[in-house]
């Protein structure tokens, strides 16, 4: 009885009601982002613990190389970069969409794509190369914590990465619908959230530890 | 067409002009920290001290710009569960490492 009636009512509300529904479809979008930002908050304390414990074994060097010897600086530099003009370009794609101006949102999202996988192949080239030189997570508890934090914030932005691809494909073939806008703009919010987290990486990880 | 437009987080959600202030002042605050750990003209404690001073002012830099977090946001729920965070996120880091150094402490394992 339900499921027949249910449907009935909802075109009911759209046809007589098309401001009301539309105001509960923005309401239930705006809940859905602050369920996103809940998760993210959630996931920061995910991220506190790893610096937490890569805080408490930043000396336990156990005879290996130690963060001055392995790290190259104008590296992670490059790495920030990028990573902070794909939030820029993210957020062209956020303004782009309240512009509902598709093509733009899919030309930015492709542009904030290829930067955050530029990201990734800098990270796995990194961690190749320190693998090579004998340093990699098994060398120390030091290096243990270090690829633990690096590569949790890494898998992130790999799994933002999917995400795009997959927001893009349904951008692409739906067009900007309000479920849509939703997806775009808490994809938004995680991509900025990891830009953030990688402030707190390169400043406590890089830089103090190279210093 | 004016509700699309209001966002869909519920708030503000900037201007070109507003994520390029976002981005030079997030550049200044990169470049500056690097600098000084890779040319160190300053002493250690004072180096240290600077890197997390801009490290923080790099996040709320952030929050504001691109974020677009305010008091007004979500009817402040937004900043009102970011700052619960931040308080566990001070148990769970700045108490940990206490514990944990000052067993290594009377351990004398350092």
């Amino acid at each position: 009885m339900n499921l027949l009636t249910r449907p009935q009512l909802d075109s009911d509300v759209l046809v007589h009601d098309d401001h009301h529904a539309h105001d509960h479809a923005h309401e239930q979008g705006g809940m859905k982002v602050f369920g996103m930002w809940v998760y993210l908050m959630s996931d920061l304390v995910l991220f506190g613990s790893l610096f937490a414990s890569y805080a408490v074994l930043s000396t336990a060097y156990a005879g290996g190389p130690t963060g001055k010897e392995l790290f190259s600086l104008p590296f992670v530099m490059a790495e920030t970069f990028i990573l902070l003009v794909s939030s820029i370009t993210y957020g062209q794609a956020v303004l782009a969409m309240h512009r509902l101006d598709k093509a733009a949102v899919l030309r930015w999202l492709g542009v904030t794509f290829v930067l955050g996988a530029s990201f990734i192949g800098m990270e796995l080239y990194e961690f190749s190369h320190l693998i090579h030189e004998g340093a990699g997570p098994s060398t120390s508890a030091y290096l243990s914590a270090f690829f633990a934090l690096v590569a949790t914030h890494g898998l992130h932005v790999a799994s933002g990465l999917i995400w795009m691809a997959v927001v893009m494909h349904q951008v692409y073939r739906r067009g900007l619908t309000p479920t849509n806008i939703t997806r775009v703009s808490c994809l938004s919010l995680f991509w900025h959230f990891l830009d953030l987290v990688w402030i707190c990486v390169f400043t406590f990880v890089y830089l103090i530890g190279a210093f | 067409m004016a509700h699309v437009e209001t966002s869909r987080a519920g708030n503000a959600h900037g201007s070109t002009k507003s994520y390029l202030i976002g981005l030079v002042l997030c550049a200044l605050l990169t470049v500056v920290p690097f600098a000084l750990v890779m040319n160190p003209v300053l002493s250690r404690p004072v180096t240290l001290f600077l890197l997390v001073g801009f490290a923080v002012a790099q996040i709320l830099v952030q929050l504001v710009y691109f974020l677009h977090m305010d008091r007004k946001s979500e009817g402040g729920w937004n900043l009102a569960s970011f700052v619960f965070t931040l308080v566990i996120l001070f148990i769970v880091v700045a108490l940990s490492i206490w514990i944990i150094w000052s067993m290594h402490y009377h351990m004398m394992i350092n």
